[in-house]
């Protein structure tokens, strides 16, 4: 019973991981860039829906919206003034301005506000302990979970079924040939991130309701281990980002379960260095020969 | 004629660094200059040698490692180990703090230098975690409380360390060795259809650069009374790549320069910590839209007063760009 009841905190958890980390691949995918500044897009969603809920007094799905809403003009805003001026800069130089970018998103955040944590309102949802089989659910687990799939279906359903999704996908395969074929490419990327960033934003706010305490620093880790995530399902691959984020999220509760909740967050460094070893295309990606 | 012109250069630079050594040495013996500017002094030395070590990595081999504060943690506990625990001469310390660290490089380097770019990035930055987690879990140091460390860091010790980290660095880059880096930083399929054993060259730029970076640790452990987990966070990791980039990517003595600066900009800015990193930050992304090289690009700044660059290659840090 416990291994099952570890099994439901992970697959909470592991919602959480794999909507950041459909931000992550989707961006990788267009414009090959780690977006640092992705788990600060996260935090900020986080407290747009903290002061949403307290100051205005919303309720959850508002508050959920407003977030999605700034993190996505937020996204763009920084892929406008950062990133795209930079389009055919090195790597080295792209990677470098998402870290000033993470930095100062960061540390502005605290200038503004101060450093000191807020705790979420518990009352935004019903907290209803569920009992099935001797394990233990929580109806805002249950509510997590729902959100988090309907999201991705969401997302599914925008990169298969709309124009825009089908320009994303024409871009990510061949940017230069999707331009001769009409297709917008800087909209396309700006849609790429206000798309990923919204889903950032949506987990900022869930991340808050389930673990009540968020402040401006926490989209680091939350931040690096959905890029792990992303990285185990193969980045730049839409299923493969939930997959990994689930399986991340499980495998940390497993840990902690095991008694060893101290180095729960090694372990997801651990696995990334070993699936970059073993296989670095990820579970899901195919090997590609690199050409001159 | 050329090795003459070398020679000199080398030894004119050996001479005033002695001269500096004498002179901040009897200001520190003299007590003219007070411990707030002795403190500052030291740690814009161990800036320099880690950022040195770093340069060598990204810089001249042009690989993107940012973990670089898990191998300046792995040298400052290896080294206060060794005098805390075991009672060894700082000497050894330092230099097994910097081979513990060289060792810890090799680890990490052989599999994750196989990656490229943001991999390695990520890579890196992933193993730094994992030091940062394991210390906080092992008692034996302290865990989260970290571990008491003696003084025994002086103005020779450093002085010696930087000299010759600079000498090391400096020579081994214009070796052939650091030629075939170099080529690996310009174009690494080019270098490896030339013949460069490409991934031998990356492991050994990675161990240099990390045991430096433990040699950098060893000081720091034995100037800072206490060692803890949080100092060598990856917030330490993107001070020392800032230190690379803001100096320009490949040129080290703009990272030497970028270290110095930045250390005062940082002592003066001590109490305002958020402020320090929005600076830090607006930096970063400036230099990175405007002058994508850093500020000194790949030229050394001795470059500037030659007329004629006649002279191509050299040694010490006094000659030439790197541009392949």
């Amino acid at each position: 019973m416990e291994l099952i009841q570890q099994l439901v905190n992970g697959i909470s958890l592991g919602s959480i991981y794999a909507l950041i980390a459909l931000g992550y691949t989707m961006v990788y995918g267009i414009v090959r860039l780690i977006n640092f500044a992705h788990g600060d897009v996260f935090m900020i969603g986080s407290f747009v829906g903290f002061y949403a809920v307290t100051s205005f007094h919303v309720g959850f799905f508002p508050a959920l919206l407003l977030a999605m809403v700034s993190c996505a003009i937020l996204g763009v805003c920084i892929e406008r003034i950062a990133y795209k001026p930079l389009r055919n800069a090195t790597k080295i130089a792209v990677l470098i301005t998402a870290i000033g970018v993470s930095l100062l998103i960061e540390y502005g955040t605290i200038y503004l506000r101060g450093a000191q944590p807020e705790a979420y309102p518990s009352t935004v949802l019903p907290d209803k302990k569920i009992e099935v089989l001797g394990v233990t659910v929580n109806s805002q687990s249950l509510l997590i979970l729902g959100v988090s799939i309907v999201l991705m279906i969401l997302l599914q359903f925008i990169v298969h079924k709309t124009k825009i999704g089908k320009a994303m996908r024409a871009v990510s395969h061949d940017a230069e040939a999707a331009r001769l074929m009409g297709i917008n490419v800087d909209n396309t990327i700006s849609a790429t991130f206000a798309i990923g960033s919204a889903l950032a934003g949506a987990a900022g706010v869930i991340f808050g309701i389930y673990y009540t305490k968020i402040d401006p620093l926490m989209g680091i880790i939350p931040g690096l281990k959905a890029f792990v995530a992303a990285v185990l399902g193969g980045i730049g691959i839409i299923p493969g980002a939930m997959v990994g984020g689930l399986m991340l999220g499980v495998i940390e509760s497993l840990v902690s379960g095991l008694g060893y909740s101290l180095w729960r967050d090694g372990v997801a460094f651990i696995i990334l260095i070993l699936i970059l070893i073993f296989r670095p295309a990820g579970l899901f990606g195919k090997n590609v020969r690199e050409k001159v | 004629m050329a090795t003459l012109k070398r020679t000199i250069g080398f030894w004119i630079s050996i001479v005033l660094a002695l001269i500096l050594f004498v002179v901040v040495q009897v200001l520190i013996s003299g007590e003219i200059l007070n411990s707030f500017y002795v403190n500052t002094l030291f740690f814009m030395v161990i800036n320099i040698i880690l950022a040195v070590s770093l340069h060598l990595i990204i810089g001249i081999t042009g690989q993107f490692s940012i973990g670089h504060a898990g191998f300046f943690a792995v040298g400052a506990y290896a080294s206060a180990i060794m005098t805390m625990k075991l009672q060894m001469p700082f000497a050894l310390a330092l230099l097994v703090g910097g081979v513990a660290a060289a060792v810890a490089g090799l680890l990490i380097g052989i599999p994750s230098l196989r990656l490229k770019g943001d991999y390695l990035a990520i890579a890196t930055l992933g193993f730094g975690e994992i030091v940062r987690i394991s210390l906080l879990n092992i008692e034996y140091v302290g865990g989260a409380s970290g571990m008491t460390v003696t003084h025994l860091t002086t103005w020779p010790w450093v002085f010696a360390c930087l000299l010759i980290t600079i000498i090391v660095i400096a020579n081994f880059t214009n070796s052939t060795h650091g030629r075939a880096c170099i080529s690996i930083r310009e174009d690494e399929i080019a270098a490896d259809s030339m013949g460069i054993n490409t991934t031998y060259y990356k492991v050994v730029a990675f161990v240099i650069g990390s045991f430096f970076a433990g040699i950098a640790g060893g000081l720091y452990a034995h100037h800072f009374y206490i060692i803890q987990p949080t100092n060598f966070g990856f917030l330490k990791s993107f001070d020392i790549l800032i230190f690379v980039v803001l100096g320009g990517l490949g040129s080290m003595s703009g990272a030497v320069i970028a270290a110095i600066l930045l250390t005062v900009v940082s002592t003066f800015l001590q109490d305002y910590p958020e402020t320090r990193m929005i600076i830090y930050s607006i930096i970063l992304i400036l230099v990175m839209l405007y002058r994508p090289k850093g500020l000194l690009g790949t030229k050394e700044v001795t470059s500037f007063f030659k007329l004629r660059r006649a002279v191509q290659g050299g040694i010490g840090n006094d000659n030439k760009n790197t541009v392949a």
